[in-house]
């Protein structure tokens, strides 16, 4: 019986802790299948790179990301950009203070790759570095958010969801103009629909409406809350392959050493 | 050092014997290492090992995260994304020492209701349950400091209700809680005195701990038949025991492979399961989350303090007769920590004479329904405050309870337990049917 009741113990701990990720929970976010999911997911490195054209033709209008550093873009795992277009790159964002100038006095100049994202044009637009784990997607089965293991967090749905979620429904508060919303919580955002569809054109031509642009935007962030998923995932299946077969080894020691003292009766 | 009869370090060589003269320290290792232990361990008996491990694998990671992290309001959330992003290796060991604390818990819990079960707290083990109270108490303690490190909106905002509860103590409340923030809210002061808790508790920990297996190498180990270990001589002491290593070292580093293997996955594939997402979310002062929810491992206790409410006629009755100076918020506090205070005082307050609930018919289901208790109020802990949840809550607290406060005394009354084994190696006989040889005890010289 206490065998069965402290598995019972076990289980249920998972599952309350599930519990507490779904409480505060509103909205309606859809599950919607990315590439970095599961144990064997991974970022996809093109979708990336349309993501980041995304984040800086659009978002970087009124967001920023101030935990991101730029020469990440050149890492392994990431949109994995060369030294010169990292460099490049850099030099799109021409208004960065820099207090070391003009002999102390500060003076604007180019973003350096060594520079984190800048700020955006919005005060009130939250920073976008840690967006996709900063937001709870879906929490099954039956709240206990399990299914974590395969889908991912759920921050990146949550973040495609809000994108596609706009009803096309406005209502002016507090002077203040909100969008209806279907995966916000409350029902009322204000910040606009920031795509439409066909809002960037890719030089490959891959496709550039709403949904596909979402997606993009929705990976490309999840990669810049969680730059090392890829190397993560990686070492979570060497340890548990490792760690597996020394359970294995170790299983057989114990039961060869022990088996001399448990003698079975014939 | 144990009552138990056993072999002792002898030193062989020359230089060996003047060592041992001069510092034991071999043979205390040799002693501890060779303890005899009730060959009848089952596997609820792993969990000390698990322990110890993540107690040494918090400390770890937790001195290299360290020497990245900055206490400082406006650069200790920017310091764990440098440790996230930049540090080699920095986003396994911030994901190890997040996740480590979980399992922490989750073997503290398991090792706490193991005890529970098989009576382990019982004389003469009162002096090691006590220390091991004290163990999960700074544990508690430990893990809440360390959940504030990141500056998180939970972080935050949890800081401010967890000092809270010590504002809520009638006349010297607020004072107290000025105190331990070092300033009337939570800002710098608070982190960096919670920084340097975090990093002194710990060891602590492992001082106790120390003790916690210097207590129980005393007594000997507790066993699933509740029987003690004959200690009339040597060879009958043998007849019980086999020696801690190689038997159960090699079974438990079993054991905890095994659970690593499962820890190894959920850091590796989903590290973030167990956080909060708000944690995510810089600390801000002027925006308060809509739910704040404490880490998992607290939520029974959290329950147990959200469910005296002022409509609860037992607070209204207390708040009566102190004249209002203890409210339903106060209450609240005391129940919580009398919580964990009458499971402390379980030793004294079990009166049956039989120690293993294996043999205890009605201990059985009172204990069954504890741990499902336990389990009921964790889940209730994350619901928002709101019915039906209060109510449940209230209910569960009670039988929290009634079960040491009722139950324990009572059961030594009423219940007719059945009769343990004679002996451990009779158990043990039985279980796995005698060996042939004349010792069986000894089967490996």
């Amino acid at each position: 019986m206490f065998k069965k009741l402290t598995l019972g113990v076990t289980l249920a701990l998972a599952l309350g802790a599930g519990g507490a990720q779904a409480a505060g929970s509103e909205g309606h976010v859809d599950d919607h299948a990315f590439s970095f999911e599961g144990p064997f997911g991974s970022y996809d490195q093109e979708q990336l790179r349309r993501g980041l054209k995304v984040y800086t033709e659009v978002c970087s209008a009124c967001h920023g990301m101030k935990f991101v550093a730029i020469r990440s873009l050149g890492d392994e795992g990431g949109p994995l950009l060369s030294k010169a277009e990292v460099r490049a790159y850099a030099s799109e964002f021409v208004e960065v203070w820099d207090q070391s100038l003009n002999d102390g006095e500060g003076d604007y100049r180019e973003a350096l790759p060594a520079d984190h994202f800048p700020k955006g044009g919005n005060a009130n637009a939250p920073d976008l570095s840690l967006m996709a784990k900063a937001r709870a997607g879906f929490h099954g089965p039956a709240g206990t958010g399990i299914n974590q293991l395969l889908k991912g967090m759920g921050g990146a749905e949550y973040i495609y969801s809000l994108i596609t979620g706009y009803t096309g429904e406005e209502k002016t508060s507090a002077g203040v103009t909100l969008y209806e919303n279907t995966a916000y919580p409350g029902g009322w955002i204000s910040m606009a629909p920031p795509l439409y569809g066909e809002d960037v054109e890719f030089v490959d031509g891959h496709k550039n409406d709403l949904e596909h642009l979402s997606e993009d935007i929705s990976a490309f962030l999840m990669w810049t809350a969680e730059p090392k998923l890829n190397d993560r995932k990686r070492a979570g299946l060497v340890g548990v392959l490792i760690l597996g077969f020394l359970t294995l080894m170790l299983f057989l020691a114990n039961k060869a050493l022990w088996r001399p003292i448990k003698y079975k009766k014939d | 050092m144990g009552g138990i009869p056993h072999d002792h370090y002898e030193p062989k060589s020359k230089s060996a014997k003047a060592f041992h003269a001069r510092l034991p320290i071999v043979g205390l290792l040799y002693d501890t290492l060779m303890f005899p232990t009730p060959k009848n361990l089952n596997w609820m008996w792993i969990w000390g090992i698990v322990l110890t491990f993540c107690l040494a694998m918090q400390i770890v990671t937790g001195v290299v995260l360290v020497m990245h992290y900055t206490p400082h309001v406006d650069l200790a959330f920017a310091s764990i994304e440098h440790i996230m992003r930049d540090v080699n290796g920095g986003h396994m060991i911030r994901y190890f020492h997040m996740n480590g604390a979980s399992l922490f818990f989750i073997a503290v819990y398991a090792h706490i209701f193991r005890g529970l079960y098989y009576g382990s707290y019982k004389a003469p083990r009162e002096v090691t349950w006590i220390i091991g109270m004290l163990i999960y108490l700074l544990m508690m303690a430990t893990g809440f400091l360390g959940y504030v490190l990141p500056w998180g909106q939970m972080s935050f905002h949890g800081t401010a209700v967890i000092t809270g509860l010590f504002g809520a103590i009638p006349f010297i409340g607020e004072s107290l809680q000025t105190w331990l923030l070092g300033a009337s809210a939570v800002g710098q002061p608070a982190l960096n005195r919670f920084f340097s808790l975090h990093y002194l508790l710990p060891f602590l920990i492992a001082g106790l701990v120390i003790v916690h297996i210097w207590a129980f190498h005393t007594t000997g180990n507790n066993n699933p038949t509740g029987v003690e270990v004959r200690r009339g001589s040597k060879a009958e002491a043998e007849k019980d025991t086999l020696p801690f290593w190689p038997y159960f070292v090699v079974k438990d580093l079993f054991a905890l492979a095994l659970i690593l293997t499962v820890f190894m996955a959920i850091v590796g594939f989903m590290p973030n399961y167990l956080g909060h997402p708000d944690n995510y979310i810089e600390a801000n002062a002027l925006v308060t989350p809509a739910h704040i929810v404490p880490e998992w491992y607290y939520l029974p206790f959290y329950a147990i303090l959200r469910a005296f409410t002022s409509e609860v006629w037992v607070v209204q009755i207390a708040s009566f007769v102190t004249g209002g100076i203890v409210d339903a918020k106060f209450f609240g506090v005391l129940a919580m920590f009398g919580a964990i205070a009458v499971m402390a005082l379980a030793p004294w307050l079990d009166t049956s004479t039989v120690r293993s609930g294996r043999y205890r018919p009605m201990f059985k289901w009172w204990f069954g329904i504890l741990v499902a208790d336990f389990i009921f109020l964790m889940w209730l802990g994350a619901r928002p405050a709101a019915e039906p949840y209060a109510t449940f809550s209230l209910i569960g607290a009670t039988y929290w309870f009634a079960y040491f406060l009722v139950i324990l005394p009572l059961l030594g009354v009423l219940e007719k337990p059945s009769t343990p084994p004679t002996t451990i190696e009779d158990h043990f006989n039985a279980k796995y049917g005698k060996s042939g040889a004349a010792d069986a005890a000894n089967p490996a010289e």
